[in-house]
This record gives structure tokens, C-alpha cells and sequence, in this order.
């Protein structure tokens, strides 16, 4: 059975917050399938005493004095803004329908 | 000094010794690069945006610098280069090549532009890439196709597509790319130019748009070993702002090069990845490679094979690990704080979540869309430990590979690429195809060692082949040299630099 139904896709495109098209759900999960076939053999060496790495270059977390900076201005902050107002980003309407 | 046409086939390293006899000022070095940059883009097409007037002022900031306070800056001070559009630039439009960022201007720089602008060296612009740095031709640049100077009906390579094209048809002397699974390497094999990507960890990635956060590390682009070293030791070092960042100063690896450059690898031990050669690899570049090793033999170096056997699995953990890390990362781009808005059809409820959701489905490119979905379902409940947990598995075997085989020897080599450079659209419509081209370059990103591509001479297509070098984590020092003694052994018996053999029509007429 292959991974990536139609349905499938559209719920991940739900999860990723991308409106696919109709086109796009379907070149998507053909493509993802075929890709899906060459990575899947992960698994056969993924064996449960191998640890996982996830950072390849591990460092030893430390701190460093706490000095304090200028951060950027409020109007440096909202100069790339789509939409802003009063000094502040202007958001659609998050909570429920009216 | 105003021949425009020699001045810009120099090396980066001569350009800084003539800039502190006074042969030449860093303004001339700039309006000439300028000059090949208004002739050159209607053909090649390297830049998303040309910063003409701020490389100018740099340059004239440097020119008026005491003799004294010249003297304290690195050899590259005034000498210009070019910025892939992955790295953040004050003031200046950066795009990562996407429509979801166009017109964006940052309100901060890159601590690698930091160290550019510290080094007086002028920024000319910044270069097309495949969109979010992901793609292996250029063609996923949402903005236009970036053309290879060897042959304008090719691909230059990708993501950094850009900078390696501006750096081969003499654009820019140098420039900065990142590299996730290949992209300043790859590009470098296909263009004949240098690329280096180090240690990760040894540059600072604060500022560098991230696509791949464990995977992606930003290194030079170069005509020659030694500038890309001159230029590793100006951008590397520690940075406090990244986390990631090694708490060491940059490696000695301008001094390497020089010392590679005698031509003597005595005492060298070097080996040949065995799985990284043979089939699947283009006739014509496995013949350049394996001349470019019994070059290395003839200076004295000792060749052995070296198996990593996990290799075979590299492609798969990296397609798992670099899309969940680029779903992640891509999620910040939702329409509120700056880049596109898109609001949804009047039939839609105007809310904020389908205000994203219609905002990245026309703000994203197809490639884009294809890794965040895969990456979204590599990390979602169910699935994490059978996909994104195996894979960084794979990871912990590739890296003990590597620990293995640097037990045996001191410096691996491979072919950079499979192939030398395809033609445009031969394969946009078969991700897989595309994403093979990487199976060389993107084990040194999973295992975090330094790695670098070097030009080896032409594949009997007439197009570039590259050679790659890998080194030991923190030890970028150690493929330097050899890269820098295989440059000279090859241009001895090319009497030249590979370039020589380029057609550069946009040169000519230049000095008129």
C-alpha cells in the first residue's frame, strides 16, 4: 500500500497550513511515494542499540555573562510588517466565527 | 591600473597584495567587477539584486583608511564579494529566493556580513539560489534560472547556483554560499570553481536563513584554494549569538594552503571512499578523478581504499531529516511579522490560521511544498520513531564510519559530483533523479566533518569536473593543503587555471 494517499496529503497540507490545490495533492503524493520507496531503508540498519544523533558536532551547554544589549527599535521591528497599526502587527481574527 | 578585463581574472589573494601596494584602489576593484556585472548578467544571470551603491561606498570607506589601520585588517580588506540571498544583509533586499519573502529588507545582519563589513570588503549583491536553498540546479528560484558560464543552456549547480556562476564568469572574486547537502560544493564542481563547506559548527549560522538547522553551515566560494582559506579565516570563529557555534577560534587554514602549495604530500596518507566511485558515476569524471589521485601519489602522498558502509543509507537519512528540520524551520513564515500576506477568497472565513494557509500555498514553490509536507509527516505522531528517529540513527552510524576510516587514513577524497553539469529541465519533473545528484556531498553534512570541492579538469563533455576532499571535524586545516597541492600539480600540467578554456564573450569589449 502506498504511504502517501490523497487523503493523507490533504490532512498534512492541513497540519503544515498550506491550501494545496487540487493538482498539487495529487503530484504530491505520487512524488512522495516514489521518494518514500528509497528512504524507507532507514529502517533496516535503525537498530535499537544505535543512539540517535542529533547534533553532529556535540557541545557542552554553558553561559555567558549576561550583559545587556540595544535590541532592534519597535519601528525596526515592524518595518517588514504585511499589516501593522499603533506600533503594533495587525493579526485577522484568531478565536472563533462572529 | 584600469584594465578591467585582467584585473578581474586575478586571484582574490593578488588583488589584496596589489590593494596594499597601492597598485590599485578597492574602488577600482569594484567598478570593474560592476563592469563584468552589467556585461555578464543578460547571459548568466547570477544576482537576485546588484548593491552597487553600497559596494561603492564601502570601497571608498576602505580607500581612505591610514596606511596603519590597512595594515591591521586581514589580506582580503577591499577586495568585494557576493552573498548567496540565504544570508541576511542590513539594508539590503533578501529573499531566500522566494516569492513568501520578496521586498523583504532586514533589519539586522548575518554576524558573517558583520565580519565582511569588519574586513572592509565591499558586498556586491546577493545571489540566486533554488528557493529556501532547496534544489540542486537553481531552477526551484522562484525569481529566474541562473545560467552555467561554460554553457549558458546548463544548470550552474544548486542551491548556491548564483554565487558559484558569479565567481566563475569573474563577476565577483569570491563569495559566500550555504551548503545543507551540497549546495556551495556541488555548484563548485559544475561551474569549476572552488567551494568549501566547514566543519558545522566552525562559521557562524546567526543570520544565515535557516533551512536544515543540524545540517546546514555557510563556507566560501572561491576561484582558488587559497582564497576560499582567506576567506574561511575572515568569516569563522566563534560567534555567542549561535549556539552552535565551536567556542574555538578558526583553524589555521590560510597557512595549510600556502604550505600545500609546495607540492609535497610526503608522509599524507589519503582515502578513496570506495562507495562514492565507479557506477553511477559519469565516465568522464571518474577519469578526471582518478588522475587527479595518481597526481596526489606522485607528490608523495599514500593512497589507500576505505569503505564506509552506511553510505548507502546517507541519502535516505538525510531526505528524512533535512525536510522535518525544514518543516520546522519554514513554519515562521505565516504571514503576521513581515513577507507575503495572502487573505483567502471571500467564500473562506477570514481568519488568521486560513490567512496562513492560503499565504504559504502561494508564497512557496513546489519543491518547497513537496519537503514540508514529507517533513510534516516524517515528525508526526506515529511515524517520528520508524522515520525521523531511524534516521538520526543512520546519523550515529555515518558519523562512526567516519571516525573509522580518519583511524586509517588522514584526508578522503571522492568525486564531488556523479555528473558534470545537465541541461535546464532534464530533471525538474523527477525529484528523485535530483536529488541523487547530492549522494557524494551530503555525508559530510549528516557526520558535521569539513569538506571542500576543487576544479579537476573538463569531462570529455568540455564542462568541469570536480574533486572533493573530506576532513575530520575541527581539522579543516587537513584537506586544505592537499587541495591546495592538487590545484598547483593541475595547473602545471593544464599551463593554467581551468578557466583559461572558457569562453567569456561578456569580457570582451570590456577595456573599450
Amino acid at each position: 500500500m502506498p504511504t502517501f494517499t490523497r487523503e493523507e496529503i490533504m490532512h498534512l497540507g492541513n497540519l503544515a497550513r498550506i491550501a494545496l490545490t487540487e493538482r498539487e495533492i495529487d503530484s504530491i503524493s505520487g512524488e512522495l511515494n516514489v521518494i518514500a520507496d528509497s528512504i524507507n531503508k532507514v529502517q533496516q540498519v535503525a537498530g535499537e542499540d544505535v543512539p540517535p544523533t542529533a547534533n553532529p558536532v556535540p557541545l557542552e551547554a554553558y553561559l555567558r555573562p549576561d550583559t545587556p544589549e540595544t535590541p532592534l527599535t519597535q519601528e525596526q521591528a515592524l518595518a517588514g510588517a504585511p499589516v501593522k497599526e499603533n506600533g503594533m502587527f495587525v493579526a485577522p481574527r484568531i478565536l472563533g466565527e462572529e | 591600473m584600469s584594465d578591467a578585463n585582467s584585473l578581474v581574472q586575478l586571484s582574490a589573494a593578488r588583488m589584496g597584495e596589489m590593494l596594499r601596494a597601492k597598485e590599485i584602489s578597492s574602488r577600482e576593484l569594484v567598478d570593474a567587477h560592476l563592469d563584468v556585472i552589467e556585461s555578464a548578467e543578460p547571459s548568466v544571470q547570477a544576482f537576485l539584486k546588484i548593491s552597487a551603491d553600497v559596494a561603492r561606498e564601502q570601497a571608498d570607506a576602505f580607500d581612505a583608511l591610514s596606511d596603519e589601520d590597512k595594515a591591521a585588517l586581514p589580506e582580503l580588506a577591499g577586495v568585494p564579494i557576493a552573498i548567496k540571498d540565504m544570508i541576511v544583509t542590513k539594508g539590503i533586499e533578501t529573499t531566500a529566493a522566494s516569492r513568501i519573502l520578496e521586498g523583504w529588507v532586514p533589519p539586522y545582519d548575518a554576524t558573517v556580513i558583520e565580519r565582511l563589513k569588519a574586513a572592509h570588503m565591499p558586498l556586491l549583491g546577493k545571489t540566486n539560489l533554488d528557493e529556501f536553498a532547496q534544489g540542486s540546479s537553481t531552477e526551484h528560484s522562484a525569481f529566474h534560472n541562473t545560467n552555467n558560464p561554460w554553457d549558458l543552456d546548463r544548470v550552474p549547480g544548486g542551491s548556491g547556483g548564483g554565487s558559484a556562476a558569479a565567481v566563475a564568469a569573474f563577476e565577483a572574486p569570491l563569495a559566500l554560499g550555504t551548503d545543507t547537502g551540497g549546495s556551495i560544493r556541488q555548484p563548485g564542481a559544475l561551474t569549476g570553481t572552488v567551494g568549501v563547506k566547514p566543519t558545522y559548527g566552525g562559521v557562524s549560522r546567526y543570520g544565515a536563513i535557516a533551512m536544515a538547522s543540524s545540517l546546514d553551515q555557510i563556507g566560501p566560494v572561491s576561484r582558488t584554494v587559497l582564497d576560499s582559506a582567506l576567506l574561511q579565516e575572515v568569516i569563522g570563529g566563534n560567534d555567542r549569538r549561535d549556539s552552535t557555534s565551536i567556542p574555538e577560534p578558526v583553524r589555521p587554514v590560510a597557512a595549510a594552503a600556502r604550505e600545500g602549495l609546495k607540492g609535497d604530500l610526503k608522509g599524507l596518507k589519503v582515502g578513496l571512499i570506495k562507495e562514492l566511485q565507479g557506477e553511477g558515476f559519469q565516465p568522464g569524471v571518474q577519469a578526471r578523478f582518478d588522475e587527479s589521485v595518481a597526481l596526489l601519489k606522485e607528490m608523495g602522498a599514500e593512497v589507500v581504499e576505505v569503505s564506509l558502509p552506511h553510505l548507502e543509507y546517507a541519502l535516505g537519512a538525510y531526505y528524512i531529516i533535512m525536510p522535518s528540520e525544514v518543516s520546522s524551520n519554514l513554519a515562521r513564515y505565516d504571514g503576521m511579522r513581515y513577507g507575503l500576506r495572502v487573505m483567502p477568497p471571500e467564500d473562506v472565513p477570514q481568519t488568521a490560521a486560513n490567512m496562513m494557509a492560503y499565504t504559504r500555498e502561494a508564497g512557496f514553490g513546489e519543491e518547497v511544498k513537496r519537503r514540508i509536507i514529507l517533513g510534516t509527516y516524517a515528525l508526526s505522531a506515529g511515524y517520528y520513531d520508524a522515520w525521523y528517529g531511524s534516521a538520526q540513527k543512520v546519523r550515529t552510524l555515518i558519523i562512526e564510519d567516519f571516525k573509522r576510516a580518519f583511524e586509517q587514513v588522514d584526508v578522503l577524497v571522492s568525486p564531488t559530483s556523479p555528473t558534470t553539469a545537465f541541461r535546464f529541465g532534464e530533471k525538474t519533473e523527477d525529484p528523485m533523479s535530483m536529488y541523487l545528484n547530492d549522494i557524494a556531498t551530503i555525508p559530510a553534512n549528516l557526520a558535521g566533518v569539513p569538506a571542500m570541492s576543487i576544479p579537476a579538469g573538463l569531462s570529455d563533455d568540455g564542462l568541469p569536473v570536480g574533486f572533493q576532499f573530506i576532513a575530520p571535524q575541527q581539522r579543516d586545516e587537513v584537506m586544505y593543503k592537499p587541495a591546495a597541492a592538487l590545484e598547483t600539480a593541475l595547473e602545471q600540467r593544464w599551463q593554467g587555471p581551468i578557466w583559461q578554456d572558457m569562453k567569456t564573450p561578456w569580457l570582451d569589449g570590456l577595456n573599450k
